[in-house]
């Protein structure tokens, strides 16, 4: 058992009535990794001594200067740089990064009151969408060990799920929060693109990664999402606009709101458990006033290879700062500088990392530029526009967060295309840069699977709303894998 | 003809300094090439007239006003820094 | 066969803002090696650019001073190349969207003037600074990673060494008009690299070029193309072909040394730099910047030879730098004849500036004291020859001219009676001089006046003084 099966509500409640303390929140994060973790291997560090001195420290501050997150611990995608603590993304190439700044998300963390009890697992670079790629170990999905978590946030979605930490953040690049969510059985929320400061978020492709908070609920996360976004001077493409207080958008109330079932969404290549699970969503949204129509994105099938084509060409430039001078693992017994690059390069990155690289060098390469990168700009273009004219008439379009249910460890390793179709009906969000989110909405053999809700532009208040009035009206989320506890590591 | 062939992969690699040998050489031209085929599809797409997206959200003349901070303190900036020598970050010779 | 020469250059100029252009590092020349960075120029994982505004609107004045057009929609792009000063293995820089184009500036040389044509003119950020060390290793400086950059590509409109070096000057001196730049080839806040090629006269395209480094100054950028294009063109006539390579200015033997043959093209992956936002410079904000742009030389010269008349030489010479010519106004201003400002100012002011290694702002000239002294003279207070002693009081320690004249009594002698009793003393203690004058030997007036001035410490007005001498020794 664990106490995080409450909500963030109910955790303050027991600290506000002192039945529990920060530290003993802190306590229990710990003994609970200790005894799951083993099996579930979603955590790659801990910061055990200093996340136990912050709570101390918590405890002291009086009720009235507590927010909704007070002194509750949180994990962290090991892709955010967090100072003092050592940040790899997962890769042997940051083996030992100890980092000398603080990503702003996690500066906010801190500012919330929120506990870092440590970093989690990820596909390296966050390239991948089983969080087989991460250097270090496989994280399992807690509702069954032999399956992956999703990626790349793989170690966030499983952490929540496995009752170790309540919140975790993680980052969506192209359904990277949503789809592990979705596999998890838990909440993801990719904001608006420039929402979140990605300042101290390593980059995998600039123009799509958003950080984003995975929750137990709804409401968890909507806590979390206030906490974390805000403009920030040191990121030119976060916007200076208001940050609502998302929980006051959880009315229940949708009567009446306009929904688009995304007709690609339940098309070619979507699995019947998830299609059927989507069509009994709509049942209860319907149930709840909401008018549901279908709608079509057009250009939803063009959006995968045009998403690899420019994240690709994005990380091959992003991850060229890993050459083993400033930092980071670096080659031995070196003579020269091309070799050193070349060696370091070689042997710090994995297969799938150097795959994207080299895709990506090859779109933006002389001769095929306009043909790869300029085209896939180009259909990104139509992508966004299909979600512009959807939201003409609908407030939130919804569909399958991932055609299928969590797959077998080690069962797509080897087929990247088969691995990249997971993540069709995240990735044009993305390209979009709308929010979305990911909330449990059924299961197929044992495993959960997810809907999702997609807004306009800074609206993520909607997407919250719907959300959440389809939690209460389910109890999808109330349902939590059995884990046994076994022998502490 | 293939997607891209063996001696581009290689040529790919050199520019994004990654050394692989001829076996892997072999597996990336294949991976590559899977994925550029799959990619071709876009060649479907009709996008004449089609203003390319850098941005998702756009934005403009997001500027900072010219006020220095203080320096990095040397030692923390050297800290991650595998060799270094005289405050300076220490790199094999160009040449070799 | 003859061979005409086409050379174009590219010059990079750091622009003096407080901070980097994408981090908030102080931007000074130099601190202590890698103390002015900051995790945004060290290429941290994680860290973002964002843009400083000033280094914008420098780039803005400089290109407008140089007759750019201004892109007003404009962006920035990634340059990728892997090197241990250019940290992210990417640089920031502009490639499609130019911040200025079709701009140029007007030369002269022996007396002909000539139009040279810039292409581009963008915006970017310095790299580090590699130091070889002889162990077979570098160590690297980041201090200089960051610091903003303009890069003045030239068209191939240039046919000579000279027109190169009056290229250059005439740039530098409108960059430093502007203020935006202290363009010292010296600390590398102006750095120039050379195309050239030969081609045969009437041959309408280009030959093969090679590129020439390493010239640090532009005296060497002169050299070096003389150079390069002897050897292109014994290349040439002996039926070799010229490779494209890039070539070293050797200082010590004048010559260009290989350095290496390029194979293509870098392919330098260009696209644009998703963590920057595009730039829209409205007409409201580029005219706001066209108006702090200076009077720049060429109209200062127009000017100084139409409505002051000065010749042509001595316009030139005070428009050299903008602090000279900024002087020289403002003296002139101050009541000051314009032709003997500008005397002073290039011959004494100049020659005490060289020989105390001192710009005009630290020397306790003010146009005000120096416009005080030049009246002094015109009105026959004081002599020449007194005013460089005033002068030099000026230069040393400031002050005021008439107040320092009257404290030290250097007021000059014009009573003619007064003058007349030193004459006639002078003349009764020097009968060898008389003599020798009577025997034709006219120097000997000279000795005289000097005894003259000698015994009046040099106060005595010098044209009287000649004058009585002449008078009175006729009369012996």
């Amino acid at each position: 058992m664990t106490l995080f099966n409450h909500s963030a509500k109910e955790l303050q409640q027991l600290l506000h009535n002192k039945e529990v303390s920060a530290v003993e929140l802190t306590d229990e994060a710990f003994r609970r990794i200790g005894k799951v973790d083993g099996d579930v291997k979603a955590f790659l560090a801990l910061n055990e001594e200093q996340a136990k001195a912050r709570a101390a420290e918590l405890d002291n501050t009086p009720a009235d200067q507590r927010g909704p997150l007070h002194g509750l611990p949180v994990g962290v995608k090991d892709n955010i740089v967090t100072q003092g603590l050592e940040t790899t993304c997962a890769s042997r190439m940051l083996g030992g990064f100890d980092p000398i700044y603080n990503a702003t998300a996690a500066t906010k963390l801190d500012d919330a009151g929120l506990i870092t009890v440590g970093k989690v697992n990820m596909d390296e670079f966050a390239m991948g969408g089983s969080t087989e790629n991460s250097y270090y170990k496989k994280t399992a999905n807690p509702w069954n060990l032999d399956y992956v978590p999703g990626g790349s946030s793989g170690g966030s979605a499983a952490a929540v799920a496995a009752g170790e930490v309540p919140f975790t953040l993680g980052s969506d690049t192209g359904g990277s929060i949503r789809q592990p969510a979705a596999y998890c059985g838990v909440v993801g929320m990719k904001p608006t693109y420039g929402r979140v400061s990605r300042y101290g978020l390593v980059a995998f492709a600039s123009s799509l990664d958003q950080i984003g908070p995975i929750t137990r609920t709804v409401e968890d996360n909507a806590f979390l999402l206030s906490a974390i976004s805000g403009h920030d001077p040191y990121d030119s493409t976060s916007f200076d606009i208001e940050v609502p207080d998302f929980a006051s958008a959880l009315t229940g109330d949708i009567k009446g709101l306009k929904i688009g079932i995304a007709s690609e969404y339940l098309g070619e290549g979507v699995g019947e458990a998830s299609r059927n699970a989507v069509k009994d969503a709509i049942k209860v949204l319907e149930s709840l006033g909401a008018e549901v129509e279908e709608v079509s994105l057009p250009h939803t099938k063009y959006a995968l290879p045009a998403y690899y084509l420019l994240s690709s060409s994005e990380a091959s430039s992003n991850l060229a700062r890993f050459d083993g001078i400033r930092y980071g693992y670096r080659a031995e017994g070196i003579e020269n500088l091309e070799d050193l690059y070349k060696q370091t390069r070689s042997e710090g990155f994995g297969d799938e990392v150097k795959t994207r690289i080299m895709l990506g060098t090859f779109a933006l390469s002389s001769g095929f530029y306009d043909a790869y990168y300029k085209k896939a700009q180009k259909v990104r273009t139509l992508v966004r526009d299909d979600f512009t004219n959807a939201f003409e008439k609908y407030d939130v379009v919804i569909g399958p967060t991932s055609p299928t249910a969590a797959f077998k460890i080690g069962e797509q390793i080897d087929d990247p295309l088969t691995m990249y179709a997971n993540d069709i009906l995240t990735i044009p969000v993305n390209l979009a840069g709308v929010p979305a989110i990911s909330i449990p909405c059924g299961f197929d053999n044992g495993l959960p699977l997810g809907l999702q809700v997609i807004g306009r532009h800074f609206d993520e208040s909607t997407v919250y709303r719907v959300a959440h009035a389809f939690e209460q009206a389910t109890d999808f989320h109330k349902r939590m894998p059995e884990i046994r506890e076994g022998l502490e590591r | 003809m293939a997607a891209i062939t063996k001696d581009q992969v290689k040529h790919v690699a050199n520019l994004a300094r990654l050394a692989i040998t001829e076996e892997e050489a072999e597996h990336y031209t294949e991976k590559l090439a899977s994925i550029i085929e799959f990619a071709e599809q876009l060649n479907e797409v009709d996008t004449s007239g089609v203003e390319p997206t850098t941005h998702p959200v756009p934005l403009v003349n997001v500027l900072r006003e010219d006020e220095p901070s203080k320096g990095l303190d040397r030692d923390l900036m050297l800290k991650n820094v595998p060799e270094h020598e005289d405050g300076m970050v220490k790199v094999p010779s160009i040449l070799g | 066969m003859n061979f005409e020469t086409v050379i174009g250059l590219e010059v990079h100029v750091e622009l003096k803002t407080d901070s980097k252009i994408f981090s908030p590092a102080p931007n000074h020349f130099g601190a202590g090696p890698n103390t002015n960075t900051h995790v945004i120029d060290l290429g941290y994982p994680g860290v973002l650019p964002v843009l400083n505004k000033r280094a914008v609107e420098f780039a803005m004045k400089a290109a407008m001073a140089l007759n750019c057009e201004i892109n007003q929609e404009t962006k920035f792009d990634r340059k990728n190349y892997f090197y241990p000063d250019n940290p992210k293995a990417y640089q920031i820089s502009q490639f499609d969207k130019p911040i200025g184009e079709h701009g140029w500036i007007e030369i002269e040389v022996e007396g002909k003037k000539k139009r040279i044509g810039i292409t581009r003119l963008h915006l970017e950020e310095d790299a580090g600074k590699l130091n070889h060390t002889d162990n077979g290793y570098s160590l690297v400086d980041y201090n200089r990673q960051g610091t903003p950059l303009i890069e003045i590509v030239s068209e191939p409109d240039i046919r000579t060494p000279e027109e190169a070096y009056a290229y250059l000057e005439k740039l530098k001196s409108i960059i430093q008009y502007t203020g935006v730049s202290d363009v010292k080839m010296e600390e590398g806040s102006l750095r120039c690299d050379a195309n050239i090629s030969l081609r045969p006269y009437g041959q309408e395209e280009f030959g093969t070029k090679a590129e020439l480094k390493n010239l640090n100054s532009f005296n060497f950028v002169r050299r070096g193309l003389e150079h390069e294009q002897k050897r292109q063109a014994e290349v040439l006539l002996a039926g070799g072909i010229i490779e494209q390579e890039t070539r070293r200015f050797d200082e010590s033997t004048g010559k260009t040394l290989l350095m290496r043959v390029k194979e293509g093209s870098d392919d330098y992956r260009y696209f644009p730099e998703p963590d920057l936002t595009d730039l829209s410079i409205d007409d409201e904000w580029m005219e706001r910047i066209r108006a702090e742009i200076p009077e720049l030389p060429d109209a200062r010269q127009a000017r100084y030879v139409n409505e002051l008349g000065l010749p042509a030489y001595d316009a030139m010479v005070l428009t050299l730098t903008k602090d000279m010519s900024d002087f020289f106004d403002a003296t002139v201003q101050a009541g000051a004849d314009a032709k003997l400002a500008s005397n002073w100012l290039m011959g004494e002011v100049s020659a005490y500036m060289n020989t105390n290694q001192k710009e005009l702002s630290d020397t306790g000239l003010t146009p005000n004291n120096l416009a005080g002294m030049i009246k002094l003279i015109e009105e026959g207070t004081i002599s020449s020859k007194i005013a460089k002693k005033v002068f030099k009081e000026l230069a040393d320690n400031g002050g005021d001219a008439e107040k320092i004249v009257k404290e030290k009594g250097l007021v000059q002698i014009s009573d003619e009676g007064e003058l007349l009793k030193v004459v006639t003393e002078v003349l009764d203690n020097n009968q060898q001089s008389i003599d020798d004058f009577k025997e034709g030997k006219d120097r000997a007036v000279g000795f005289l006046v000097g005894q003259v001035m000698k015994a009046t410490k040099g106060q005595a007005n010098p044209p009287l003084v000649n004058k009585l001498i002449n008078q009175e020794i006729r009369k012996r």
